[in-house]
């Protein structure tokens, strides 16, 4: 298997017509780092806008309050079951049926208004469809782990006088952090990449970008590898950062918390065996 | 202290409350003891209105649980003011509940900074105290996981009394110890009675009942079988189903 997989490599990275010089030209190339800021900064919002509505949703859904609870239902059914893809395309063209955005009292002319395209450029566009699509799943996500606390610390905390709002912000919710991190870790670092479809909406990230390149240049594969290499580097940093996260979360759960691999390595390193006394 | 009347209470068609009359006087400490089913948890959570009471009233210190009196129709409180009449009565459970989140000074400070908005440096004065009260001094930056059953019930009982209650609720406090650790905690609840604390036991231990109990309350499906003082009750039951009862656990 490992021969197998060595192979596959073996011929692609020395494949004939592979430029390599072009990868490493591009690779810190200007218009390829602006792209991978703004990947970031897409990420970045997008996560925002995802787990603050996500957990707000996720409240909504287990209140007792039916209509709370049904709208949210609503929103998880409906952003959940269309594809991102289209989401951003609507947000990038809802110009096309709402030309003006505004505030306004109705059935007089007071009021503002907005172009849309001035409201929304490309860049929102994308924040949007990724944003409220994200907000979807957080929302299953938090509500998996609210769950999943114990009912007797909602108990507990109620007996000592907290309102609904307390119970959920300080005994609850940072409780509930333990299941919900490594599944948002996942989702951000699979949303670090699905940023790649703001490319719809000509959005200059990180793969718009290569591909803009590659287009005046014919090099697409090296410039798929440029694209890939900084897509790696980046959700390698986000797996470290989760590591952190957890281990920050599981205080309290744990008598001892887990050692960092730089702890691990210390022990391995550096444990002696002490001689006893003869 | 307490004042229920004709209180009910059912889950689906299970009637667990059948009509539930009983007074606690301040400074008096009850102890209800019964069979397991018998409704005793059940009617100690309705009194901090953890369970709604379906028909009945139940006061404290004068005034309704959870409800408002208007007429002769009894009208839901809002979340806000059901919190704030909680926070007059604490609760100390089976299982303990502790914030497993949280050391156990920040489990006792949380409440009283979150809900009576006292500053950090009074909560931690007092929850100091406290800790120190129940014999815990040590254990102040201890998480609950680090503590044994019967330290993590004397947090407990610290993080209620934290709040300056009015009432003290016991639901089975010394149920899920070991039993050389039920005497510490057993221990603590002594020194709280004779400090003059208003309490409600339900509990299995008769001898902390007959010692610290001014009054006994045995209950069985969903009633209020036999009640009075405490050693009556214990060495001379007049009914048949608590002399069935105390033969199996005396």
């Amino acid at each position: 298997m490992l021969l197998l997989a060595f192979a596959g490599i073996y011929t692609v990275v020395t494949a004939p017509l592979l430029h390599w010089e072009t990868f490493w030209q591009f690779l810190f190339q200007r218009l390829i780092l602006d792209g991978v800021r703004l990947t970031l900064v897409l990420t970045v919002a997008a996560m925002v806008i995802g787990i603050t509505l996500g957990v707000v949703l996720a409240v909504m859904r287990l209140s007792p309050n039916p209509v709370m609870s049904a709208v949210s239902w609503f929103y998880i059914w409906f952003f959940r079951g269309t594809p991102v893809l289209v989401q951003i395309f609507f947000w990038f063209n809802v110009a096309i049926i709402l030309p003006y955005v505004g505030v306004g009292i109705p059935f007089t002319h007071f009021g503002i208004s907005v172009s849309t395209n001035v409201l929304i450029p490309a860049v929102v566009a994308a924040i949007f469809g990724l944003g409220f699509n994200e907000a979807a799943y957080m929302a299953e996500i938090v509500r998996a782990g609210i769950i999943s606390v114990e009912h007797g610390q909602t108990e507990a905390a109620q007996a000592l006088g907290m309102t609904r709002l307390q119970v959920m912000r300080r005994i609850v919710l940072p409780q509930a952090m333990r299941v919900i991190i490594p599944p948002t870790g996942n989702e951000t670092i699979s949303m670090l990449k699905t940023t790649s479809l703001a490319f719809v909406a000509s959005v200059p990230e990180l793969f718009t970008r290569a591909d803009q390149i590659a287009n005046s240049n014919f090099r697409y594969v090296e410039l798929l590898f440029v694209a890939s290499f900084w897509y790696l580097l980046m959700t390698s940093i986000l797996t470290v950062g989760q590591f952190y996260m957890e281990r920050y979360y599981a205080r309290g759960a744990q008598r001892e918390l887990t050692p960092t691999p730089f702890q691990r390595l210390r022990r391995l390193l550096f444990t002696f065996h002490v001689p006893g006394p003869t | 202290m307490v004042k229920a009347e004709a209180v009910h209470k059912s889950f689906g068609r299970l009637e667990v409350l059948r009509g539930i009359d009983l007074e606690v006087n301040p400074k008096e400490v009850m102890c209800i003891i019964g069979p397991s089913g018998s409704g005793k948890s059940t009617f100690l959570r309705c009194i901090n209105h953890l369970e709604k009471i379906d028909a009945g009233r139940l006061s404290v210190d004068g005034e309704l649980v959870g409800y408002r009196d208007r007429g002769d129709k009894l009208y839901e409180l809002p979340d806000s003011e059901v919190c704030k009449k909680r926070s007059e009565i604490g609760m100390v459970f089976q299982s303990f509940n502790l914030f497993p989140h949280m050391t156990a000074l920040d489990n006792i400070i949380e409440a009283p900074m979150l809900v009576k908005k006292e500053s950090r440096a009074t909560a931690e004065a007092r929850a100091r105290r406290l800790l120190d009260r129940v014999g815990l001094a040590d254990k102040v930056d201890a998480y609950p996981k680090q503590l044994s059953g019967g330290q993590q019930q004397r947090v407990a009982i610290a993080r209620a009394l934290a709040m300056e209650p009015k009432l003290m609720l016991f639901d089975e406090p010394t149920s899920a110890l070991d039993p050389e650790l039920v005497g510490d905690v057993l221990d603590v609840m002594r020194g709280l009675a004779e400090d003059g604390m208003t309490m409600v036991v339900v509990t299995h231990e008769m001898g902390f009942a007959r010692e610290v109990g001014d009054s006994l309350v045995f209950m069985d499906a969903g009633i209020i079988v036999e009640a009075g003082n405490p050693r009556e009750v214990l060495s001379n039951p007049r009914h048949e189903r608590t002399k069935a009862f105390l033969s199996k656990v005396l």
